[in-house]
């Protein structure tokens, strides 16, 4: 990957390869099937009204500790108002981040990504280039992607992130290395924008 | 029919009233996951603050595991909850007093 940088004339660009751009979609994809699990099935049978106003969705937190890390309780201690505020608020912000993530989905597809059968040459080059809207849903689709990954790691402490990195796990390492990937891409990206 | 007379009332400024006696905060917590410079980079960008206060706050929330990043009215601070959530960032709401 050649790291984010802004042109001249504005735009954010960066290059991944071929194998890393099929990598950030599928990771991307996922968010996206886990958040449409939640908040996508019953979304025909719910009175379009409602829908629109943002009300009917649910109250209680998700049982899945991702989704809990992406959607989580906005009152700490209390859990009427965190039902009530969930209730009314928890659909949109599911939209919100789907839509990120498709976003940064569509623009390594503008960048020439294609998917189906792997191509024979996966060091191609898949360039994006990034305006201001979607430098915004890389950014949080980025976080939502490492969050998911922290979550199913059990990084919740700094201690936990170090003891992940020294594991001897194949799995484990192989994860740990896309998490540790998606900071370093989040981190040329906010570098970036100075 | 007839239309009534529009009255004219001196309101008092409601707003101000509330976020003196209603003082509700937004709290984001430390999280392992979320770079410092990305959480410095949401505080300047949403919160407009300088880059200073930007990086001192994200301090905070690094050094301390929590820190207030804004106070005022309770739906106010919803707003910035949500948003908050939006760019992945782990906040809750309080009453000051609370």
């Amino acid at each position: 990957m050649k790291p984010f940088k802004r042109r001249r004339r504005g735009g954010i660009t960066a290059t991944f390869e071929v194998g890393e751009a099929h990598l950030l979609a599928s990771l991307a994809a996922g968010v996206v099937e886990l958040l449409r699990d939640r908040n996508g099935a019953e979304e025909s049978d719910a009175d379009p009204l409602a829908v629109q106003l943002g009300m009917g969705g649910p109250s209680l937190p998700p049982d899945d500790p991702v989704l809990l890390r992406l959607l989580p309780d906005a009152y700490r201690d209390d859990p009427d108002d965190a039902g009530e505020f969930r209730r009314f608020t928890e659909r949109s912000l599911t939209s919100i981040k789907v839509a990120n993530a498709e976003a940064l989905i569509g623009s390594l597809v503008d960048g020439g990504l294609t998917f189906g059968e792997m191509p024979d040459d996966t060091h191609g080059a898949i360039e994006v280039e990034l305006d201001g809207d979607e430098v915004q849903a890389w950014l949080r689709s980025l976080t939502d992607i490492r969050l998911s990954l922290a979550v199913r790691l059990g990084i919740e402490t700094d201690e936990d992130a170090m003891l992940v990195a020294e594991s001897a796990d194949d799995n484990t390492a192989m994860t740990y290395g896309f998490y540790e990937w998606l900071g370093f891409v989040q981190e040329t990206l906010v570098d970036a924008l100075d | 029919m007839s239309a009534p007379t529009p009255v004219s009332i001196a309101e008092p400024d409601v707003d101000d009233v509330v976020e003196l006696e209603d003082p509700w905060v937004t709290i984001v917590w430390n999280d392992p996951v979320n770079l410092m410079s990305y959480v410095a980079y949401v505080f300047r960008n949403y919160f407009g603050y300088t880059d200073e206060k930007a990086h001192e706050l994200m301090l905070q929330v690094h050094h301390d595991g929590r820190t207030i990043v804004s106070s005022g009215r309770r739906e106010q601070m919803e707003r910035h909850v949500q948003a908050m959530h939006e760019y992945g960032l782990w906040a809750t709401l309080e009453r000051q007093d609370a």
